[in-house]
Formats: C-alpha cells, sequence, structure tokens
C-alpha cells in the first residue's frame, strides 16, 4: 500500500479547478502506448475520500514532464506537477526503482546521476584550455551532467567551448566544482535532496558573483530559470547565446554544411519555455543548410521520451518508443540530418537511429555541433 | 436661529434577513439615546407603504427635519426613502441610512458582536445627519436625438425604435455596410431560418427610414458633454463632423477569436481545419468541399478560445455548441454518407428551444463525444484529432477530411478606442461592462451611455435584438422627458483656498473641473461632475469638498466609529429587556 491523504493533495495542486475535459489525456505522449490518464487519476483523487493507493498506478513514472498537458489545460492545473507530487509521495515510502535510487543516490554523493567520480567531471575539457570561471567573467558556462560525462555529450560541450572561445565571449566553466543542477531529482519527486540541491548551488553561485549564466542543456536552463529561486541571475540557454552572437556577426559561418536538416524542439526549451526560434535562426544561418519542417513542431514536438527521470526508467511499454516515431518522421521529411539542441534528446534519437538502422540515412546532430562543423 | 437637528431613527427587520441574526429591537433602543434623536422606531419592512407611512407621520407630527433608516444598501432603497420624505416636505438630502443588512447581518452571525457592529453603523448614520445640509435639485434640458454606434443586428435595430417612436438617430458604422456578424450567417438555429429573409428587411427599413442618417465607413474620434447634451465627432473619410445628441447606444459588437492562438490546432496550417465563421461562408457557397472533395468525416470542437484560462479568456461564449449543433445538421443534411463527430466540454442548451434541437441534431446522426481535443496533426490528405473521450476514459484519434473549430466571442478591435473615448468600464472578460448586473444591465457607469448586443458580452441573436431594444427603451427616457435630473451631490471649490494647482482635473475622470479663465481657480462643471469624491482627497490645500459627503459629516462618522463604546444597556442579560419590552 502506497497509501497518501488526497484531500490537502488534491488541494496543494489545485485539481479542484478541474473541469475532466480530458485535454491533458488527450495530448499526452504517453497515453497512446501506456496506462497514463491523468485526466482520470485527478477523478480518482478528486473522489478517493481522504485516502489513496498509489500502488495501482506504475505508469505514474512513464511521466516525461513534457508539459504539454499543464500548458494546454483551459483551467491552469498542472497534472505534471500533480504527477511529480504523487512521486514525491512514493519516493517518501522509498518504493522506487533501484535505477532511480542509485541515480538520486550518486547525485548526493557525487553531484552527477550517473553513479561517476566527481573528480572527473571536468576531464572533459582538460585539452581545451578552458578558463576556471572567476568573478567578474560575463558567463558561466553551465556545463551539465550528460555533456561533462556522456561521449556523445562531450561533443556538444566541447563545440560550444569552440564556438563561444571564436566568438571572444568572455566565460569560464566551474570543471570538477560544478554540482548536478537538480532538475532530474525535482522531476523523480525527490524534494528534499532537490532543496539541498538547490541551497548549495544558489550559495556557491553566489559566493563566485555569477550574474549570467548559458546551459548547454534545456533542463538545467529550465531548472534554474523556473524552479530555483529568483537571484537576479540571468539564465539563458545556449542557442539563445548563439542566436544572438549570430544575428550581431559575433560569429560568421566560414564553411558550410549543404544538408537538408530537420530540427526537433526539445520539450524543455520549445514547450517549457517558449523558445522556440533562436535555434532555428542559428540553423539558417549555417551556409549550404537546408531547414524543413516536421508536422509535429514547436508546440506539437513529439517528446523524445528522455525528460521526466525517464533517462534512468523504461516505463510499463519499452515496445514502442517515442523517439523512434520522431525519428521515423523526421526521415519522412528526407531530411538528412535531424537536429535538436538536448543532450537527452540527442541520445534518445541518436539510440532510436540505430535501432531502426537508418544510421545511413538520418544523421542526429546537436545544433551546436553543426554550428561549429561549418565555422 | 440656530439649527437644531430633530433626527427619527427607523430599523427595519427586513423581514428576518436583519432581525434573525441582530436584535433590531436593542438597536433600536440604542439609537433613542443617541444625540438629536427625538424618535427611534423598528418594523418589518421599512421600505413597504405602511414603513413609509411611519416615517412621513413623524415627520409632520414631530417636525423631524432629519432621517436615519438603518436597513439595507442605498443602492436598493435611498431613492425609495428620499422620495417618501420629500413628499412631506423635507430636502430628499435631508436623508441618511445605515446598510444593517449587506454590510452585517448578511455577513455576520448571529449575536452580541454583530448586533453592537448594526449599532455602530447606525450611531454613525446618525452623527452624518445631524450635519447633513439641504441641497438643491437640479436639472438640464435635453437635445432630443441619438448616435448608435455599430450597425450590426442590435444597432440597427435599437436605431429603428428610437427612430420609430419619433427622435432623430444618428448610425455609426466603421465598415460599408449594415448587418455585422449576422450578414455572414447562412442559417440560424434553432430553426434553421435563412438569416437574409429577416436581416435584410430590418436592415431596409432603416436605410429608407426619415429619420435614420446612417453613416458608413466612420469612426468615432472624439467625444464631449455629458447626459443630455452629448457632442461626438465623427470621421469619415477625410472629413469629421460634430453631433449633437442626447443619448448614446454602443452596440460595438465582438470578433471571434483568432484560431492561430491556439497553435496545436492547425488552423491556417492545415486546410482541413476551418473556423465556425469560414464554415458559414462554405454552406452559403452550396457545397461543403475540402480541396475540391466532400468530406466522408468531419470533426467539429467546442470551445476553441472560450473557457479557456490558458489564453485568457475564462468565460463560455454562450453561441458556439448551437452554432456548431446547427452546422454539424448541415452537414448531415448536405452529406449524409459524411460521419459527424462533435467533441465538447458540456453542452449548453439553455436557450428557447435549443434541448430541442440538440435532440434533433443526435437524432440525426450526429456523433457527441465528451473531450476537449489537444491537437490536430497532419496524417496522409487527412488530418487526425487526438482527444480523451472521457466517458470511454481513452485517448483516440479521430481521422478527419474537416475540422471545424468552434470560436468564442471576443470584444472587437474598436473596444479599446470606444472604452478610452467614452470612459466606459470594462470587465474582465474584456467586454464592456454594464452598470448593475442585474439591475441596469443596458446602463454603463456614464450617464447617458447605453450599450446593445455582444459589446457588452457574447450573445445569440435574439439576446442581442432583445438588449437593444431595452438599451433603445433606456436612451429614450431622457429624449423623452425633455430634462435630465443633475446629481446634487457634487464637489465645489473655496476659491479662497485654491490655488489653481489642477491636481484635481487630471485625476477627474468626468472632465467635470477646469480652471477659470479669469479668477485663477478650478471651478466645477455642475452636470458633467458626477459626484465620486477623487478631486477632494487630492486637494492639496483642502478646497474642495463634496457636498453630501464633507469633511465634517466624514469626520464625524469616523470619530463616532473609532470611539465607539458598547451601550451598557445593550450589555445587559435578553430577560431584563425582554421584560422591558
Amino acid at each position: 500500500m502506497l497509501q497518501i491523504e488526497s484531500r490537502p493533495f488534491a488541494r496543494d495542486h489545485d485539481l479542484f479547478a478541474c473541469v475532466q475535459c480530458g485535454k491533458c489525456t488527450g495530448g499526452c505522449p504517453m497515453t497512446l502506448k501506456t496506462k497514463l490518464n491523468p485526466r482520470s487519476l485527478i477523478l480518482r483523487l478528486l473522489t478517493a475520500g481522504n485516502g489513496f493507493d498509489l500502488e495501482p498506478f506504475p505508469e505514474l513514472w512513464d511521466c516525461t514532464t513534457c508539459s504539454t498537458c499543464a500548458k494546454r489545460c483551459p483551467k491552469q492545473v498542472s497534472p505534471m506537477e500533480m504527477i511529480i507530487g504523487l512521486r514525491s509521495a512514493i519516493v517518501e515510502k522509498g518504493a522506487v526503482h533501484p535505477n532511480v535510487k542509485a541515480a538520486l543516490e550518486s547525485t548526493f554523493r557525487h553531484g552527477n546521476p550517473l553513479s561517476l567520480p566527481r573528480e572527473q567531471r571536468g576531464a572533459w575539457a582538460a585539452d581545451l584550455g578552458v578558463k576556471h570561471y572567476t568573478a567578474g567573467m560575463e558567463y558561466l558556462y553551465y556545463v551539465g551532467c550528460t555533456p561533462s560525462y556522456d561521449p556523445r555529450g562531450q561533443k556538444v560541450a566541447r563545440a560550444l567551448v569552440a564556438l563561444f572561445s571564436k566568438a571572444g565571449v568572455d566565460f569560464g566553466i566551474l570543471g570538477n566544482d560544478e554540482n548536478c543542477c537538480g532538475s532530474e531529482v525535482r522531476r523523480l519527486g525527490e524534494a528534499g535532496l532537490f532543496e539541498m540541491v538547490v541551497e548549495d548551488n544558489t550559495g556557491a553561485y553566489k559566493e563566485l558573483g555569477v550574474t549570467k549564466m548559458f546551459t548547454t542543456s534545456p533542463h538545467c536552463y529550465n531548472v534554474y530559470r523556473n524552479d530555483y529561486p529568483k537571484n537576479g541571475m540571468q539564465v539563458q540557454h545556449y542557442t539563445q547565446v548563439l542566436a544572438g552572437l549570430v544575428a550581431d556577426k559575433k560569429i560568421t559561418f566560414s564553411g558550410s554544411l549543404d544538408k537538408t536538416v530537420t530540427y526537433h524542439d526539445p520539450c524543455y526549451l520549445g514547450k517549457h519555455n517558449g523558445v522556440f526560434d533562436e535555434p532555428r535562426a542559428v540553423l539558417r544561418a549555417i551556409p549550404g543548410l537546408k531547414l524543413v519542417e516536421m508536422d509535429r513542431s514547436r508546440e506539437k514536438s513529439l517528446c523524445c521520451e528522455g525528460g521526466g527521470g525517464r533517462m534512468w526508467l523504461e516505463g510499463t511499454n519499452p515496445a514502442t518508443r517515442l523517439a523512434m516515431m520522431r525519428v521515423q518522421e523526421a526521415a519522412e521529411t528526407g531530411a538528412q540530418v535531424l537536429a535538436t539542441a538536448c543532450p537527452f534528446c540527442v541520445l534518445m534519437l541518436d539510440e532510436a537511429v540505430k535501432t531502426l538502422n537508418l544510421e545511413e540515412k538520418i544523421q542526429v546532430l546537436d545544433v551546436a555541433e553543426m554550428a561549429a562543423q561549418a565555422l | 436661529m440656530a439649527f437644531t437637528p430633530r433626527i427619527g431613527v427607523y430599523t427595519c427587520h427586513c423581514g428576518i434577513n436583519i432581525a434573525a441574526t441582530v436584535d433590531v429591537k436593542a438597536v433600536a433602543a440604542y439609537a433613542a439615546t443617541l444625540p438629536g434623536v427625538v424618535v427611534s422606531r423598528d418594523y418589518t419592512y421599512m421600505c413597504s407603504d405602511p414603513g413609509q407611512g411611519l416615517i412621513q407621520n413623524d415627520i409632520r407630527e414631530q417636525n423631524l427635519n432629519r432621517v436615519v433608516v438603518a436597513s439595507c444598501s442605498p443602492r436598493m432603497h435611498e431613492p425609495t426613502f428620499r422620495a417618501a420624505i420629500s413628499e412631506v416636505g423635507l430636502n430628499p438630502y435631508c436623508f441618511e441610512m445605515a446598510n444593517i443588512r449587506e454590510q452585517c447581518s448578511w455577513v455576520h452571525p448571529a449575536g452580541e458582536l454583530t448586533t453592537h457592529k448594526a449599532m455602530q453603523l447606525v450611531a454613525s448614520a446618525v452623527a452624518k445627519a445631524a450635519l447633513l445640509q439641504p441641497l438643491e435639485q437640479r436639472s438640464a434640458s435635453v437635445t432630443p436625438g441619438a448616435l448608435v454606434i455599430g450597425g450590426g443586428i442590435a444597432g440597427v435595430q435599437a436605431a429603428l425604435d428610437i427612430a420609430e417612436a419619433g427622435f432623430e438617430v444618428t448610425l455609426v458604422e466603421r465598415s460599408p455596410a449594415l448587418g455585422g456578424h449576422v450578414a455572414q450567417l447562412h442559417r440560424t438555429f434553432p430553426t434553421l431560418e435563412p438569416t437574409a429573409g429577416f436581416l435584410q428587411p430590418l436592415i431596409d427599413r432603416a436605410t429608407q427610414h426619415p429619420r435614420i442618417r446612417i453613416l458608413t465607413r466612420s469612426e468615432i474620434v472624439d467625444l464631449g458633454g455629458f447626459v443630455g447634451n452629448f457632442k461626438v465627432s465623427v470621421r469619415q473619410g477625410e472629413a469629421t463632423s460634430e453631433i449633437a445628441v442626447g443619448t448614446i447606444i454602443v452596440a460595438t459588437g465582438f470578433e471571434a477569436f483568432d484560431a492561430t492562438r491556439k497553435p496545436e490546432l492547425g488552423y491556417g496550417q492545415y486546410p482541413q481545419v476551418i473556423t465556425t465563421a469560414d464554415f458559414e461562408r462554405l454552406a452559403a457557397s452550396g457545397e461543403i468541399q475540402v480541396n475540391g472533395k466532400k468530406p466522408q468525416r468531419v470533426v467539429f470542437i467546442h470551445c476553441v478560445g472560450s473557457r479557456d484560462q490558458a489564453i485568457g479568456n475564462a468565460y463560455c461564449s454562450r453561441v458556439c455548441c448551437m452554432v456548431s449543433a446547427k452546422q454539424a445538421r448541415l452537414v448531415r443534411e448536405s452529406l449524409p454518407e459524411a460521419e459527424v463527430n462533435v467533441f465538447y466540454m458540456d453542452v449548453r442548451a439553455f436557450g428557447k428551444g435549443f434541448e430541442e434541437f440538440y435532440d434533433d441534431v443526435r437524432k440525426s446522426g450526429v456523433i457527441y463525444r465528451r473531450g476537449n481535443p489537444s491537437e490536430i496533426l497532419r496524417r496522409g490528405e487527412r488530418v487526425v484529432v487526438r482527444a480523451e473521450d472521457t466517458l470511454l476514459g481513452q485517448a483516440i484519434e479521430v481521422e478527419a477530411d474537416l475540422v471545424v473549430l468552434a470560436v468564442g466571442m471576443t470584444p472587437s478591435r474598436g473596444t479599446d478606442v470606444v472604452a478610452g473615448l467614452f470612459k466606459l468600464a470594462r470587465s474582465s472578460d474584456g467586454f464592456f461592462m454594464e452598470a448593475h448586473p442585474k439591475l441596469r444591465p443596458v446602463e454603463t457607469s456614464m450617464a447617458g451611455i447605453f450599450l446593445a448586443g455582444a459589446c457588452q458580452g457574447p450573445k445569440d441573436i435574439p439576446e442581442a435584438v432583445a438588449q437593444a431594444r431595452a438599451a433603445a427603451a433606456a436612451a429614450m427616457i431622457p429624449l423623452m422627458r425633455g430634462t435630465v435630473p443633475v446629481e446634487a451631490a457634487i464637489s465645489s471649490v473655496d476659491e479662497e483656498l485654491c490655488a489653481g494647482c489642477g491636481q484635481c482635473a487630471s485625476l477627474c475622470t468626468f472632465g467635470a473641473l477646469s480652471l477659470h479663465p479669469t479668477r485663477g481657480v478650478m471651478t466645477v462643471n455642475g452636470v458633467l461632475c458626477q459626484g465620486c469624491g477623487a478631486c477632494a482627497t487630492a486637494c492639496p490645500s483642502g478646497a474642495i469638498n463634496l457636498k453630501h459627503f464633507t469633511f465634517d459629516e466624514v469626520m464625524a462618522q469616523l470619530e463616532v466609529v473609532t470611539g465607539w463604546a458598547a451601550p451598557v444597556s445593550a450589555l445587559q442579560p435578553r430577560e431584563e429587556q425582554a421584560v422591558e419590552a
């Protein structure tokens, strides 16, 4: 039994406002492949008296926190936050998947959810001569866990260093001193650990005098922008900074990339934060590149299924993968490159390309990698 | 001879509305002890004829010169009691009301504290009553003509009614033709009657009417004056002319919700996705076709741009349920092979004949599915509507050749300009706000300016016409009477104190204050001033006083309220009171 007190929960999450229209469930990318039904969950919570058992709902861990439900809700309810809240209740009772437990423990011990040593966090940049961030620099480049440790992610981080160095941007990184932002911790429902991470990081950035930051991952960008207490620090996703540099002609592309490219909007960049145009502006500035759109683009972008802690969880229906559907949609446009701007999306889509044996036909690249290639 | 107040206090039971919560006998007994009070009574309904008779009798027999009634809100019955005391020769401004219902019995539980609050309110009213001054009732003459802004069905109907009653009407319309949105409709619900059949005769009557002057392609650019004597500047092309009218009806209508604001629905992106407004044109053209083919599967989606806080329109647009039902029915008629699905959140079939029509539409074969679709995607030649059928509890995908978005009503583009020029208040939904939601539905907060049709909120045709005729009737009252009463409780400037700084004028929303050209002090236009008091609070030298709410009167009330102590008698046990009674 995973019993929660449903009445105060419903009040805290404003579930009484729900009009049961089903827009959340209708637009949710998971509802066609799993039992997840946010609308029905709300009604169950509202009608449960004061005790609700979460045990029969393993699909709570299917949610990718893409935010489609919350963005479209006509009554400003957030089923996504409700699901995160329900996960919290489960985490509190310790009844979580071993992978989740490991990711949370590693974040606590090593400052990353990947169970990798803290001392190797900055190793990717050892040969690049990137400056360590010190007070007075214009930007802190917050690299993030996946770009720091994952070989595929590291390529993106290296590309960004090349781009920003070329443009003469005054920035530094924290290397081994960088700590996980806590985005996935929060979405997995570990509210206590998230609070701790926020406190540590907020204190550290304050001490360092950070005023402006850009991130590799939309997930880190989102958590700093929307979940951390407001502290006057300006946070941007790298595509926003890059688009600015391109517009101001501080970056010009001398090379060219004669390819047809389609762009996949990462949920945490697009739906969550409304950043749709900047990555496209960067791509359009690359000589030779032809940008085509998938039917599901911008607000309708299909989630890659990598958010909301799903990097550590297969979900209740691992046979059908949204990333595979997405790659097929991209291939149908005739694009040779599926571009995106999120380390999770890159990993998920890359794997889907391999599973579908489409490596000959389509390649997954981060916008940063493409821009760096065209320098 | 010094003025000696002789005050009568009348505490109302309002049936049990007040008496069940407040000890009205104790309030009346307490009021009798207040300075200046010569008589204090309580009665079941003070507003009834016998209740008013009590007051009139006391005025005559006990020579009362000030009257306080402790009952409901002044908005409800102040005019009643003012009229009652005038009948027996007392100036209507020698009256004060203590609101012990809305501000006391309705909002507090029964008990001693509630009774104390009622006593305190009465004491404060009595303190003011002792200082009240009689004010002179004045009136202004009225220009016998009206202006109607907007040539949709509401505006045309209102203009016709006023003209038929014998007054000159100027009808100003922004577009080249009359008829507005109704002229764009193919047929109407619930009768499926062709629109042209009733609209064209109405327009013809207005166009041919000797007392209606129609100005199309015209816009209002300025407004001056006041009720009875407005001066309106109208621009037609390059020329601007000034029109003098007594009253004004605003009938600026609505605009259909812009469906591109919901990008997930693909309007403007997929040719298969249209709005209910587009459908009217399609149906009027005789053939319902998409991409040159007759659609086999048609989906209607309710509430696009309505009941949707995500885009800031929290309100229901009231007509879309029936518009979709009508259009679904028309599809079934002209394309009997087509499958028609209507997605709804709730079906609101509240009007006359609506539920019966909804029954009829379902029986014609239209399938209603409960769920608010989330997105529309492309699938081959068709589109697919993604939704949850909430009654089945299943996420579904419905393929369609034609999707019709039932777009809601939003305030028309000109609303901002008209609201600014006429100083009209707007409700949170952006439509113009009526003066009172129950009792003054066609008036605005500006005297002499009235509302007709969908500019006040979403309406169907009969509602718009009904409101237009109500607005016309209300707008004719000043025209027929020939004079308008002018508020007596207005600001006055003490010329000894006024420095002519003009701060008051910058705050006055009625344009009632101006600098005297030679005396260098501010003057109040007694017809424009509505007595709101903003100027009096802002004046740095205390030179402006609001009559009937003077500093002395308000301070006397405050002193009573702040220094009030419960009377000893009121604290005595109830048994003793019972013995006394």
